[in-house]
């Protein structure tokens, strides 16, 4: 759409400027604070420049977590997008089945966070939940409070349970979009299925598939609550991911200043990737 | 105000953030500029370079803290020098 | 093939649904049942979970509290988000493209980020611990969400619309609610419904900002995962009654859902 030049929008946007402003401005301005002083209380505090930044860019804890976090949100995408893609082809397209299916498959979305931690926490305790307890009668030895490998597998397959729905769901709406006349001229041609996906569907989901992408990926590089209610981050430190590390610190420990560094640095990895994905979206937008 | 604990260095540098948004909004109203091409991979506006010039002052910064123990004053001159770049052949 | 097609859908939803359905198992379940073996159906079907919910206040005003701030917090997000979207959608103006991603960052940013400072920022304003707190902090991520979903509906509504309301002699504000706003009308929905959604699953700024009179129902449940005993009868009908709004809202839109978790950008 050819839009028109005119500054006077400004004003229809003020409101939504004020508004996030006050919210996001104002506290990233206190964290900026925060990070150069040593704080004991509002009235006893040091300037100690870039000193806690040094602290958290070498302390190990940092490190270990992001490494946790990146291993982490990779598995996510190299599973949740592959399987929405496949779920998303095999569902009907109209008529009641249509709106059931996707009734059904949006229910997890809409369950709070420490619910979903909650709902997997019972489903997979050996002595009360049908996942842990049909594992242990099958020979196999799970039990994802003390086992690392069965911690990780748990708080995985949680996420693919809680979210491949939402790429599904985007990639369902992208295939709604293509117009039938894509169909009935490959099958004129005699097209494979793998070749009407990979040169009708694919191309077509190409932009909601950039919007999963960046969505699961904030989401699962910003995940706290669910592995926060299923394994608390343990056993060991074997869970716990930036999100939680970062609230031990700034809530549990009420380190001001590492905390807020801390903040600074997480904020600025974020900022960066969104920046990437934001960037290829919309040029995939403009090559469309 | 007494919460959002400010200091000197960083009242400064929040007024000098500020200052070069107002300067690049005065400056893209005397002189509206056009997209293009850099050294940098995609077609970027002044603003966009602004904005890559300022994240990669700071991850400058990161790097020189994270794995070195130069002073931080060479890591900022790193960045002016980048920012510098940017703006002009980005 | 087709067949090949029906059971992967079919173990999918199966892998979706039984998670719920052992919850569901569970909160009609005595604990005593519960902790005594595995059952597949409730041997001795009992509603007293439910009960405990629907008599002791500290967990029925949970659910009050966490309903009144979704709710405030999705009115506030569509009342600043609805004009911001018609400028984004229809004009070019100085920066809008920085504010546009500007505005993602902050649906973008964890909000373990902002923990500390909105703490300190609502004390000092004498907000905490009250329901606009929670819904001025959900909008930060609603907000930008809420301009994203309503700017990619907007764009498919044509410009002729806008042009021809004006020749005839509409003021802005009168196009934009008398005719604009009815056009959009399932975009509205869909927003919405996804204002209330986010809000309503997310525990961490809820719990953090909130201690007695505004507590959300999220944070009430994970007080009593971490007490000592576990009642795991009672946490998995509180569970059970979470699920319920969502799957409430949910019917309305059903329709638009999918574009709308495109952003309406199909």
């Amino acid at each position: 759409m050819n839009k028109v030049h005119n500054n006077k929008a400004w004003w229809l946007v003020l409101p939504v400027f004020l508004l996030v402003a006050f919210s996001a401005i104002v506290p990233m301005m206190t964290v900026v604070n925060y990070s150069v002083q040593d704080i004991f209380d509002p009235s006893t505090r040091i300037f100690v420049g870039f000193d806690w930044y040094k602290q958290v860019l070498q302390d190990p804890r940092l490190h270990d977590s992001l490494l946790r976090q990146f291993i982490y949100s990779g598995c996510v995408l190299l599973i949740e997008i592959p399987l929405g893609i496949a779920i998303a082809l095999t569902m009907p397209t109209k008529g009641r089945w249509a709106s059931l299916c996707l009734i059904v498959m949006a229910i997890p979305l809409l369950i709070p966070w420490n619910v979903v931690g909650t709902i997997w926490q019972i489903f997979g305790r050996a002595d009360i939940g049908l996942l842990g307890w049909s594992l242990n009668e099958a020979g196999i030895d799970y039990n994802y409070a003390s086992n690392t490998m069965d911690a990780w597998v748990t708080v995985l397959v949680m996420d693919v349970w809680h979210w491949t729905s939402l790429v599904a769901l985007l990639c369902y709406s992208g295939l709604r979009a293509i117009p039938d006349v894509y169909y009935q001229a490959a099958r004129i041609d005699r097209a494979s299925a793998w070749a009407v996906f990979r040169h009708i569907q694919l191309p077509k989901m190409k932009s909601v598939l950039l919007i999963a992408v960046l969505l699961r990926f904030m989401d699962s590089f910003m995940i706290y609550t669910e592995p926060f209610v299923l394994t608390g981050g343990g056993p060991g430190n074997a869970t716990t991911f930036l999100s939680q590390t970062l609230t031990k610190m700034a809530i549990g420990q009420f380190d001001l200043g590492p905390a807020a560094a801390f903040s600074l640095v997480y904020f600025l990895i974020i900022l960066l990737l969104s920046w990437l994905f934001y960037t290829a979206m919309t040029h995939a937008d403009k090559n469309r | 105000m007494g919460w959002m604990a400010w200091t000197l260095p960083t009242a400064i540098f929040f007024g000098a953030i500020a200052l070069i948004l107002v300067g690049m909004t005065v400056w893209e109203i005397r002189s509206p500029c056009a997209e293009r091409r850099g050294f940098l991979p995609i077609a970027t506006t002044r603003g966009d370079r602004l904005f890559i010039g300022l994240l990669g002052s700071a991850y400058w910064h990161l790097l020189i803290l994270g794995v070195t123990d130069w002073s931080i004053w060479i890591a900022s001159l790193l960045s002016m020098l980048w920012l510098f770049a940017v703006m002009r052949w980005g | 093939m087709n067949l090949r097609k029906k059971m992967v859908l079919a173990l999918y939803i199966l892998f979706l649904l039984v998670p719920i359905y052992w919850l569901l198992n569970m909160s009609f379940k005595s604990n005593t049942e519960i902790l005594g073996g595995l059952t597949f159906w409730p041997q001795d079907f009992t509603l007293a979970n439910y009960k405990v919910i629907f008599t002791d206040p500290s967990w029925y005003e949970g659910y009050l509290n966490s309903l009144y701030y979704v709710c405030l917090n999705t009115v506030i997000s569509l009342t600043v988000a609805l004009p911001a979207a018609y400028a984004f959608s229809r004009y070019r103006f100085l920066g809008d493209k920085h504010l546009f991603f500007w505005l993602l960052t902050n649906r973008m940013a964890p909000p373990a980020v902002f923990l500390l400072p909105f703490f300190q920022l609502y004390s000092s304003i004498g907000l905490f611990d009250t329901h606009i707190a929670v819904a001025l902090a959900h909008c930060l991520f609603s907000v930008p969400l809420a301009v994203w979903i309503l700017e990619g509906f907007m764009s498919g509504v044509p410009k002729e619309i806008d042009e021809t309301a004006y020749i005839d002699g509409y003021s802005f504000p009168k196009f934009f609610v008398k005719i604009f706003i009815p056009l959009i009308g399932s975009g509205i929905g869909v927003t919405a419904f996804f204002c209330f959604m986010f809000s309503w699953v997310e525990l961490l700024l809820a719990r953090t900002l909130t201690s007695v009179n505004a507590k959300p129902i999220v944070a009430v449940m994970t007080r009593t995962v971490s007490a000592s005993g576990i009642d795991w009868g009672v946490l998995a009908a509180a569970g059970v009654l979470t699920i319920l709004p969502g799957m409430l809202v949910i019917w309305f839109v059903r329709n638009h859902v999918a574009k709308g978790f495109a952003l309406g950008r199909v």
